[in-house]
């Protein structure tokens, strides 16, 4: 049953109507979810980032066992089998020398010319990659293969993993604590306003249900008014979510690029972060709202 | 079933324990018109608020139009009350909406037609008498002009059924008889009305059938009945 457009008006109307009645209240609660929402687009701008970096890190992985450039076809075949004997290596493949270098030179991107002479004379060894099945498997694997014969070295970033995922989880627990904190204030607040819009209104809600009206009817301006301040307290933390990422990834995105690291592009970062602040102001705003109408229902 | 309302060993326990009503059974058909006599604290407001489904009976069962609405779902009480009107000794009218907007509101909560809801307000301000107060508000009546104010408003959806509480309990004598004269004019077109009342002098003047309740149960059941207290 589609509600008729003449009723939706009303609602609007009522809603927008109480808003201006209780200025002061409805400008307090829709600080509170700004304030809130710049906090959590911030973190999560940082955090998703960092999430990326691990996970491009992790993907990455694998153990490097570089080989003896002496070393014959088949002393090169025996190791192969050796390698994948070792207990939870998952996948050994060989790279050559000059797809090592290959690699390097995509992965360093612009700065691709002022590496033009390595092509000339390769100093990469041909090397066998191997995955493990499990991140964590890399150091044992890594320390079976360095005592293979005609291997010169063995390489793996798994400190840096470690590192960088206990950091992201402590960052991420404090956050969420410190997040949840806020939002609560402000899903109190939003509450507390739309209760004192209730109130003043108690009458009208009692006479409304006496003559018949749906509790949904009696519902909607106060939902309506609850999404308004989530969405409005969402514009400011928006503003400021696409200029500091603006700013971050345009001075820092390079120097990090330096580093083999990737942010998240620009565009989908803001994005994503602007829908997702949208959603949890209006999610704050109807949440409060909903639940201060739930109690005066009730006639 | 011309039964506008029946209700079967209709029992009220309040969560506090006191037993507002024991046992009532009971039916009044469609057009009569009904006292609720006793003394204060009989039951009165109980019963009258089961019908509009204020309140569940804690045992019994109350037909409205022939439908149980003891265990009626709560999303259907809204459609139970469209077919009752309700009247409270307090008139309960918005301060801030005039006679007109006053009554009107209670079509634009159900969702009435625009063109609808102008023809039925000036309707049944006429029938109550007050079509030349339409801009007035609340405040500028007298006590009987905005009990007549509430009654228009309780049967501008044209209910069976009105209910009314002590509805000239406010009110002199004189503004009473108005108030009287207008139920009477509502019953004439067919609409069934349930009165709780004190009110002795209207109750011998005007004979309709008359329910006694005694600590929650009807002592007695009389047409054409007189009020019987000397209160
Ligand atoms: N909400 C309530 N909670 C507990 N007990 C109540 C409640 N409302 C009424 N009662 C009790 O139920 C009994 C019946 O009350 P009710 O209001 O129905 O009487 P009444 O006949 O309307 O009285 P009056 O003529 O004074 O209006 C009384 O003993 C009263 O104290
Ligand atoms: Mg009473």
């Amino acid at each position: 049953m589609a509600m008729k457009i003449r009723t939706m008006r009303r609602h609007v109307n009522e809603s927008f109507k109480s808003l201006g009645r209780n200025g002061w209240m409805t400008f307090a609660s829709v600080s509170a979810v700004t304030v809130s929402l710049v906090l959590v687009g911030l973190f999560l701008m940082v955090m998703f980032n960092l999430n990326k970096i691990a996970g491009d890190i992790e993907s990455d992985v694998e153990v490097r066992v570089y080989l003896d450039q002496s070393i014959s076809q088949s002393e090169q075949d025996a190791l192969a089998t050796e390698l994948k004997g070792i207990k939870n290596v998952q996948e050994v493949r060989f790279q050559s020398k000059k797809e090592g270098l290959n690699n390097l030179l995509e992965s360093l991107g612009n700065d691709k010319k002022s590496f033009t002479d390595l092509q000339k004379e390769n100093p990469l060894p041909n090397a066998f990659i191997l995955k493990t099945k499990q991140p964590e498997q890399t150091i044992a694997v890594a320390k079976k293969a360095e005592q293979l014969p005609n291997v010169t070295d063995v390489r793996y970033g798994k400190g840096t993993v470690e590192r960088l995922f206990s950091f992201i989880r402590i960052a991420r627990n404090v956050g969420i604590v410190l997040i949840l904190g806020l939002l609560f204030t402000s899903v109190f607040l939003i509450a507390n306003t739309i209760k004192l819009t209730i109130v003043a209104r108690r009458s009208e809600i009692e006479i409304m249900k006496l003559v018949g009206a749906t509790n949904a009817f009696v519902r909607w301006p106060y939902f309506i008014e609850g999404l308004v301040m989530g969405v409005m307290g969402s514009i400011l933390p928006i503003v400021l979510v696409m200029v500091v990422y603006r700013l971050a990834y345009y001075n820092l995105g390079g120097d990090l690029q330096q580093m083999f690291i990737k942010l998240i592009p620009y565009h989908t970062m803001v994005t994503n972060l602007s829908l997702l602040l949208v959603a949890i102001g209006a999610l704050i705003g109807v949440w409060g709202s909903l639940n201060s109408v739930r109690k005066f229902l009730k006639v | 079933m011309s039964d506008a309302i029946v209700m079967q060993n209709v029992w009220k326990a309040y969560p506090n324990g006191v037993m507002a009503l024991n046992g009532i059974d009971l039916s009044v058909k469609q057009g009569e018109f009904v006292y609720i006599v006793g003394p204060s604290g009989a039951g009165k407001s109980t019963f009258i608020k089961m019908i509009f489904r204020e309140l569940k009976p804690t045992r019994g069962k109350i037909f409205v139009n022939s439908k149980n609405i003891a265990n009626l779902r709560e999303r259907q009480v809204p459609y139970l009350r469209r077919k009752i009107g309700i009247v409270f000794q307090d008139f309960r009218l918005l301060p801030k909406l005039t006679v007109y907007e006053n009554v009107a509101f209670a079509l634009e909560v159900i969702e009435e037609h625009p063109r609808q809801i102008k023809k039925r307000v000036m309707d049944v301000l006429d029938l109550v008498g007050l079509k030349h107060k339409l801009r007035s508000f609340p405040n500028q009546l007298s006590g009987g002009e905005q009990q007549r104010v509430s009654i228009a408003r309780s049967i501008v959806n044209r209910p069976p059924v009105l209910i009314a509480d002590e509805p000239t309990g406010n009110l002199d004598p004189e503004t009473s008889w108005q108030i009287m004269d207008v139920f009477k004019r509502i019953n004439d077109q067919g609409t069934t009305i349930i009165m709780a009342t004190h009110n002795r002098d209207i109750v011998n003047k005007v004979r309709h059938r008359v329910l006694a309740l005694e600590g929650g149960m009807i002592v007695r059941d009389q047409q054409e009945g007189d009020y019987g207290y000397e209160d």
